[in-house]
């Protein structure tokens, strides 16, 4: 079986895998990494996003192994210092989850958004993120959310976007 | 919210809009979904299901699968058939109704694609799923079953040979004379109406798994209903209730889907059992499609008859309802849920409704967000919709001559419901004005002036619905198989901390924080001192679950009860602490003083140290605060309001697009405006989902071929507008917190909403419907007057194009 040596939210990881082990599988049964989930098995609901050397990828759509050599952030790796990352704030305060399971996802995708564009529109986010879904918000607080925590992270000093 | 009350100001919870104590764990990834629990020594289960709709199953040869390296079992449906029971129906709507047996592995024959055939038992799920390749199975196709009408002529080939029939109930609701309204009628409008099939996709797919202890078992799955499993897994199985435990841990949505005992949880329990080691299993998205419960499927045949000023004389209902292959929980109940809301908020002499449940070879129906209301507002609001254009009325203005007005409330409906209150003037009002209704018909009628390919539409949905489920006496009258009653209890611990513990089974809504807003209120304690605890039988003994909008409406109010009771033992340890007599004291943010000297008093934290240690406590009263108490509503609740959709529709390409979307609901009182507010925008997107997006197409051999996201299309944050959300607030008068439920309200009011908009901007082409989902083909085909496609014909679906019917 090909070894795979993969960082993880920090720490390093050396592992034998089966070639055809999903990422989202490595992370969730072998490293116990089960903050990332699984919302389908066509790669359409972006629940299992996380970040691969910076940009997000479905990891129900990578193979562990495509994943040698990567610095993988999920939504586990946010926040370790002990302060919440701009966007878990965001998403918290602007009350952009109900049922929570597609927020992993939604808030690394958003992340990848920003990185793009630091500042987008209403409707860059929602084209943005047409690749995450959820069914319980209805998009419009994940939208205000993404947006509050792009102008928090411009300018850490910014507390509000203008809508 | 601060309220100042003669000289003291105290914070009222309810009514603030409290950021959720739930976030924290699911924003960081630290959260407890079924899948992630993994116990030492866990086997994991796959299936393989059946490849047709409809065949006997004449051999299944599992020898070369249990071989595999890494499966320790194997099992047919044959193998569990001596005691894997029938799935649970609790709802014999007729005395006569048709009711098979439900295996929940299939023995001798398979009824819907999908259906599980055996299971594979291995170390990991790869194992599993590589040994289902092994299972040899030989099936004797039979013929499908898809067309409902079909299903029901003489000689029509049979879902359950043995029932001779595919009809499985007629259910019947009468009242006023109905020939007498249609007698002569001015007007009289007939429609036919398909509600097609959904499936509800809740984000966390099912799972499950059991963990086997001696004689006793702890289930946990992604379930809305731990308490009804509970009950339902000891019936089935004949393993003792009190030897059952299950555990609803976060739970990823639900929608009515995880309101249902389904096969695969007695399976993992059953081969918990046998095999003595924990057991899970985790649906694929594709699997779920197939098999998780669906919802919708009718066909309405209405008729209205009304006088010429718009007012409406009766309405005559006729659906066939798909129950599918089976009859599950609540299955054949849904539509009759929505038995009652044909007549909305109107007026009239006569309402005749008769329901057909028929049997397909299809995934059995039973609950999605609304069950029954969605498709009767849909019905009534197009009707009305219908009325003003034949009419050549406002589509406002004829709704106004036919509701009831704020003054006339509590009323008895036709349907012999009587909606406590209501103010259906203020809500439209008030919509009216958020959405510019005068400046966008100018608009309208600029665009049909200049004859713009792009066209605008209004919609109107004036909608209200029945729930907070459900006083017990009309679940009886209805034959439903249990109780609508909601259970709380409050427990004072010794250093004033307080725990709530609810019989509701919140899967993303929030009630941890609600419910704490509500008990921190009623006792005086901090929002931050209480902790709600649910979901789980071992520590929520007593519960009736969460669906039909019925959590804060009936489980709040029972939450609101048991803190009066707690109130009440502690103001006699508090008397008696000071000296006073329980009349003298009064009790206002979480003291007990008495009457003329402030300074003289105890906190309720104060009092409940007091009544843990004992020591000094009035005669014959037990040593705790704590109290519980079941709450069962006289009446159901009857949310209300207005929703006006418009839509630009482009004639030349059939695409539309929601321009503008406000919706004005009344809920009642509110806890939590911001958990509202996320209540509402959330059922929008499922109703408006309904109107432009979803459809479950089987093609007409009985495939499903919408299994996956990509065919299915539920709709991402660039298919949605923004919406604009406002609130009337009239207390309902049914319960003492005054609230009305709103889980339910979006969804069942927006539909219509839409597809009125879309009709009233084609209007002039000639079209007066458009079959949901109203995709771009479905629009262009009737602009150009083309018959309208049925279900398992092009233009249902979308996604990748596979949804094209015969293949």
């Amino acid at each position: 079986m090909p070894r795979i040596r993969v960082e993880v939210d920090g720490a390093t990881y050396e592992d034998e895998v089966e070639p055809r082990l999903l990422l989202v599988h490595y992370l969730r049964e072998r490293l116990g990494k089960v903050g990332t989930p699984v919302g389908c098995d066509t790669s359409n609901c972006g629940a299992c996003t996380v970040l691969m050397d910076g940009m997000s990828v479905k990891s129900c759509s990578v193979l562990a192994v495509q994943a040698d050599g990567s610095d993988v952030t999920t939504v586990e790796g946010l926040g370790i210092d002990g302060t919440p990352h701009p966007m878990q704030r965001a998403f918290h305060e602007e009350h952009a989850l109900q049922c929570g399971y597609c927020t992993p996802g939604m808030i690394m995708a958003s992340l990848d958004l920003l990185r793009e564009n630091a500042d987008p529109s209403e409707e860059e986010v929602r084209d943005g993120l047409e690749g995450n879904l959820c069914r319980c918000t209805g998009y419009q607080n994940i939208v205000k959310a993404v947006r509050r925590a792009a102008g928090e992270m411009r300018d850490p000093a910014e507390q509000e976007v203008t809508p | 919210m601060t309220v100042q009350e003669g000289d003291a100001v105290t914070t009222q919870e309810v009514g603030s809009p409290r950021k959720r104590s739930e976030d924290a764990r699911l924003i960081t990834g630290r959260t407890r979904w079924t899948d992630n629990m993994t116990p030492a020594g866990t086997l994991h289960m796959a299936f393989v299901r059946s490849p047709h709709a409809h065949a006997r199953i004449t051999r299944v040869d599992t020898s070369q699968a249990k071989g595999r390296p890494g499966v320790v079992a194997v099992f047919s449906g044959a193998d569990l058939a001596e005691e894997q029971g029938s799935l649970p129906c609790a709802w014999v709507v007729t005395e006569d109704m048709k009711h098979p047996e439900h295996p929940p592995m299939a023995v001798n024959e398979v009824r819907y694609v999908g259906e599980p055939v055996a299971c594979v038992v291995a170390r990991d799920k790869y194992a599993a799923v590589d040994a289902l390749e092994e299972i040899d199975i030989d099936y004797e196709p039979l013929p499908a079953v898809v067309d409902m009408d079909a299903a029901l002529a003489d000689g029509a080939d049979l879902v359950h040979e043995d029932l001779g029939t595919n009809k499985s109930y007629t259910w019947v609701f009468e009242n006023g004379d109905l020939d007498a309204a249609m007698r002569d009628a001015p007007v009289v409008i007939e429609r036919e109406y398909i509600q097609q099939r959904l499936i509800p996709t809740a984000m966390e797919p099912r799972s499950v798994l059991c963990v086997p202890e001696d004689e006793d078992y702890t289930l946990y799955s992604a379930t809305q209903i731990p308490h009804i499993l509970r009950l339902m897994l000891a019936t089935v199985t004949g393993i003792p209730e009190h030897r059952l435990r299950v555990v609803a841990p976060d739970v990823g949505g639900g929608f009515g889907s995880k309101l249902q005992v389904y096969g695969e949880e007695v399976l993992a329990l059953l081969i918990a059992r046998r095999l003595g080691r924990p057991v899970k299993w985790t649906e694929s998205r594709s699997e779920g499609n197939m098999t998780v419960h669906h919802g919708r499927d009718q066909i309405q045949r209405l008729t209205l008859a009304a006088e010429r000023d718009g007012r409406i004389r009766g309405l005559k209902v006729n659906l066939l309802a798909d129950m599918g292959a089976y009859l599950m929980l609540v299955t054949p109940g849904i539509p009759l849920l929505g038995a009652f809301m044909f007549n909305g908020i109107y007026k009239m002499d006569a309402l005749s409704f008769t329901c057909t449940g028929v049997f397909t070879t299809k995934t059995p129906t039973d609950a999605y967000r609304g069950a029954g209301r969605p498709e009767a507002t849909f019905a009534i609001e197009r009707l009305m919709d219908e009325l003003a254009a034949e009419l050549g009325i406002d589509a406002i203005e004829v709704r106004r001559r036919n509701w009831i007005a704020h003054e006339e409330f509590p009323y008895e409906t036709i349907a012999g419901l009587t909606y406590d209150t209501g103010n259906y003037e203020a809500a439209t009002d008030k919509a009216l004005e958020l959405f510019e209704y005068d400046k966008l018909r100018a608009e309208q009628a600029d665009r049909r002036e200049r004859q713009d390919p792009v066209q605008l539409g209004i919609g109107v949905s004036t909608f209200t619905e029945m729930c907070g489920l459900a006083p017990s006496r009309v679940l009886g009258s209805l034959s439903y198989g249990a109780g609508g009653w909601e259970h709380a209890s409050v427990r004072v611990l010794p250093s004033g901390k307080v725990e709530v513990v609810t019989g509701s089974s919140p899967h993303g809504q929030g009630h941890a924080t609600a419910w704490a807003q509500i008990a921190a209120d009623r006792l005086g304690v901090p929002w931050e001192d209480v902790k709600v605890l649910h979901g789980d039988t071992a520590i929520s003994p007593k519960g009736m679950d969460t669906y039909g909008s019925r959590s804060l409406a009936v489980g709040g109010v029972a939450l609101y009860s048991a803190c009066e009771k707690v109130v009440d033992k502690a103001r006699k340890v508090a008397a008696h602490l000071l000296e006073a007599s329980e009349q003298d004291l009064d009790f206002s943010g979480g003291r007990f003083s008495v009457r003329g000297v402030q300074q003289e008093g105890k906190t309720i934290q104060e009092v409940a140290l007091a009544a843990f240690a004992a020591h000094d406590l009035p005669e014959g009263i037990e040593p705790s605060l704590d109290s519980d108490a079941t709450f069962d509503p006289e009446n159901f609740s009857f949310p209300h309001g207005t929703h006006l959709c418009a839509t630009e529709v482009d004639t030349e390409t059939g695409m539309v697009k929601i321009r503008k979307y406000v919706a004005v609901d009344d809920v009642g009182t509110v806890v939590n405006p911001l958990i509202v507010e996320g209540q509402v925008h959330g059922g929008l997107a499922q109703g408006i989902a309904q109107a432009l997006y979803e459809e479950a197409v089987y093609d007409t051999e009985g495939n499903l071929t919408t299994t996956t996201m990509a065919d299915y299309l539920i709709p991402s944050a660039a298919d949605l507008p923004a919406f604009t959300t406002d609130r009337t607030e009239t207390p309902a008068t049914s319960n003492p917190l005054g609230v009305k439920g709103v889980g339910e309200a979006g969804t069942i009011a927006s539909t219509p909403a839409v597809v009125n908009a879309i009709v009233d901007a084609l209007r002039p082409h000639g079209v007066n419907d458009v079959q949901m989902p109203c995709t771009p083909e479905r629009v262009w085909r009737a602009l150009r007057g083309e018959a309208k496609p049925r279900a398992a014909e092009p233009g249902a679906g979308g996604g990748l194009g596979s949804a094209g019917g015969d293949q």
